[in-house]
């Protein structure tokens, strides 16, 4: 059985989807000005700026530590460079109360919802105010106060769980939505198909936000699909979907906004494709120059989103040439001084090693833990950092 | 306390946590209106309606993502494998990230009510792929509960265990025993406790330690062995992860001898890592060599599952070899 009033035809007839061009919607032009007979949402100066210091506090942020990286300070990091409109323009859409399903490139969404530098330096240091214990990579943040869910490596993992977190919501009937965030490569993972399909079928609250920045670490989107991109395959599901410039923060903003209406009021699921392009390598391990030309990222930097937005900001008198300056200036210092602060605190304690495996510790994983610290105490010189803490215990 | 078989006592603690806990919900491939392939789900969509009992499209991976998720958010998923040997397209969705969810996250966030059903093991002339018993694939895997119940007393106070256990459980049912295993449950919730073996029957020659259907093989086995009088000593790890070393360990300081069997091949099975463990803790106490009763180091076969198979006259065979070593 199938719900498909199929038209009949006698003789074998293919096609290839090429009738669905699906357009891209943009607002905001390069200059700051509106596109002829576009419409600004509306957003007043308050949130607007609170958007634009996001932005522009992501921005900093990543320099600086990829800066830090560079001096051998930080094991790893990875930049949103050239998408901040693409993440924070659709968090800024949401209920600071929506959960986030992030992929790992998302810390704009953080720094939006209130996210404090001293909490991005304690995880990307590990040290024992990092709410992850240590345990994770740089740059895989979590916040359960900002409904931020603990991002994880494995790509695509995160948008099944998108599904089922949304329809937990849905069940709760409190009007919340999940958002959840990948790239063009991980949408080749199985994850995403299991994901929006079951999304479509059970009518689930989640926003799918595809960042459509180009590449998977090396690889050109044209090596990825066949496709028009991404969007198209919402068809097959059946559900809404929208392709929107990345780098217009007005555009993001708005289509969010109205995805979400969809999804909360209708429950109707939703992806959305954010056109952009990743300026940074894809991490602190990565050298673009091995696959793309300078030219190429000229290009893009010629659209940048923060500029773009901070011109959109001047025309409308919200924002001047010393603002930029002094948040410039506050957020360098603020980086600067934070990293320090963090760098100096201890890392976690050495029980941190076989705490929340379980909710309890298993008698043989305890066995395993007093062992490790007589060890631990034999050698002390070895383990510098838990010499401290093995000194407990029998 | 009523009569049923394993499939009605699991029938029963479904019905009986969606009866307590509206958070609890029911999902899989032909879970809602057709109850399951082997019908575990009946009746709870007609009973809890659409929303808490549904059917889930073709795609495991995304029955475990979706049931993760939900798990995070707070609801009590339960989500049904339709085979074991079909858990392998979400195998990513459970080792890493079930498992690792609170380990992560720093305990921000726990899929602690995530419970997943599969049927597994093989006697059903099921073949490769509806025979298999891949428990010691997750077994290696800190951060989940495996447990795999006997009869349907245990599968429902297991089940009910399993799903108010704060921490994601694997729970491997035993198909051959679904019809063929009955008895009596009380019809109260009641909950067995996970990480804790059960000893059936106490013994002084040697240990024979098993779980789900292989216990019905052991009594067989065991029955054979005490005509010829060998005290045996029984036991039922019921959680296979994490397991119970003290009630085994105790048990083998006291006999000298212990024979572990499964289903699943011999090699990298969970047998071997209760042999190295046990050698470790009672070293100097054994009589004989540990032996592992197991299927073949071979993909499960269809026609010569018999052959195959750890059956009762296996597991004598060991029990005999032990105490004659």
């Amino acid at each position: 059985m199938t719900t498909t009033k199929s038209k009949v035809v006698y003789s074998p007839v293919f096609t290839d989807g090429a009738e669905f061009r699906i357009p891209t919607f943009k607002l905001l032009k390069q200059d700051g000005s509106l596109y002829k007979g576009a419409k600004a949402p509306k957003l007043d100066k308050e949130k607007a700026l609170r958007i634009y210091r996001s932005m522009v506090t992501t921005r900093i942020l990543d320099e600086r530590m990829l800066a830090a990286q560079r001096q051998g300070r930080l094991s790893f990091y990875m930049q949103c460079t050239g998408e901040e409109a693409a993440v924070i323009g659709s968090t800024a859409a949401l209920d600071d109360a929506d959960m986030i399903m992030a992929q790992y490139r998302e810390q704009g969404s953080l720094v939006y919802r209130g996210f404090t530098i001293d909490e991005f330096m304690n995880q990307l240091f590990g040290n024992e105010l990092d709410y992850g214990k240590g345990r994770q990579m740089p740059v895989h943040y979590g916040s359960s106060k900002l409904n931020y869910m603990t991002i994880s490596s494995p790509l695509a993992t995160q948008i099944p769980q998108a599904t089922g977190y949304a329809y937990g919501q849905k069940m709760a009937g409190e009007g919340h939505c999940t958002i959840t965030y990948f790239g063009e490569g991980a949408a080749s993972e199985g994850d995403f198909h299991a994901a929006l399909n079951m999304a479509a079928v059970h009518r689930v609250p989640v926003i799918f936000l595809c960042r459509n920045n180009g590449y998977a670490i090396s690889t050109p989107a044209a090596e990825q699909f066949a496709a028009d991109g991404v969007a198209p395959r919402a068809y097959g599901y059946k559900m809404d979907v929208i392709r929107v410039d990345g780098n217009d923060i007005l555009a993001m903003y708005e289509a969010t906004r109205a995805a979400r209406s969809l999804a909360v009021e209708h429950n109707r699921p939703v992806l959305i494709e954010a056109m952009s392009y990743r300026l940074a390598a894809h991490s602190s391990s990565d050298d673009p120059s091995g696959y793309r030309s300078k030219d190429e990222e000229a290009v893009w930097r010629e659209k940048d989103p923060i500029l773009r937005m901070r011109l959109w900001l001047e025309s409308k008198k919200w924002w001047s040439e010393d603002d930029e300056k002094q948040l410039q200036e506050n957020m360098r210092r603020e980086v600067l001084e934070t990293m320090k602060r963090a760098q100096k605190r201890p890392p976690p304690p050495l029980d941190s090693l076989v705490s929340d495996v379980y909710d309890e510790v298993p008698p043989a994983l305890a066995d395993q833990f007093e062992k490790l610290k007589a060890h631990i105490r034999r050698h002390p010189d070895a383990y510098p950092k838990s010499a401290e803490h093995a000194k407990g215990g029998a | 306390m009523t009569k049923m078989n394993m499939l009605q006592a699991i029938n029963n603690a479904l019905d009986t946590a969606m009866a307590a806990n509206e958070r609890v919900l029911c999902f899989g491939e032909d879970v809602g209106v057709f109850g399951g392939v082997f019908r575990a789900t009946s009746n709870l969509q007609q009973k809890y309606g659409k929303a808490r009992c549904f059917n889930t499209p073709l795609v495991e991976q995304g029955i475990i993502g979706f049931a993760n998720g939900l798990a995070a958010q707070g609801s009590v998923p339960v989500a049904e494998i339709q085979f074991a040997d079909y858990i392998f397209p979400a195998f990513d969705q459970i080792v890493n990230e079930s498992a690792k969810f609170r380990y992560r996250s720093g305990d921000l966030f726990n899929v602690g009510g995530l419970t997943i059903r599969a049927p597994y093991g093989g006697g059903i002339a099921g073949g490769l792929y509806h025979s298999q018993s891949p428990e010691a694939y997750f077994a290696h895997t800190p951060g989940l509960k495996i447990v795999v119940p006997r009869n349907p007393h245990q599968a429902k106070g297991l089940l009910l265990g399993a799903i108010h256990d704060p921490n994601p459980t694997l729970f491997f049912e035993p198909k051959r025993l679904y019809r063929a295993s009955v008895g009596e449950v009380p019809d109260e919730d009641y909950r067995l406790p996970l990480g804790e073996a059960e000893v059936l029957k106490e013994g002084t020659d040697i240990t024979v330690l098993g779980w789900g259907a292989q216990m019905e093989v052991i009594e067989h086995a065991v029955e054979m062995a005490e005509k010829e009088g060998i005290s045996c000593e029984v036991i039922d790890l019921r959680t296979i992860l994490p397991w119970d070393v003290e009630t085994v360990a105790n048990s083998v300081l006291k006999t000298g001898r212990l024979v572990v069997t499964h289903e699943a091949p011999l090699t990298g099975g969970f047998a071997g890592e209760i042999a190295a463990t046990i050698q470790e803790r009672c070293f100097l106490y054994l009589e004989s060599p540990i032996a592992r009763v197991t299927g073949m180091d071979t993909p499960f076969p269809l026609v010569l599952e018999k052959e195959h198979l750890p059956n009762h006259l296996k597991v004598y065979e060991a029990i005999r070899s032990s105490v004659e070593f």
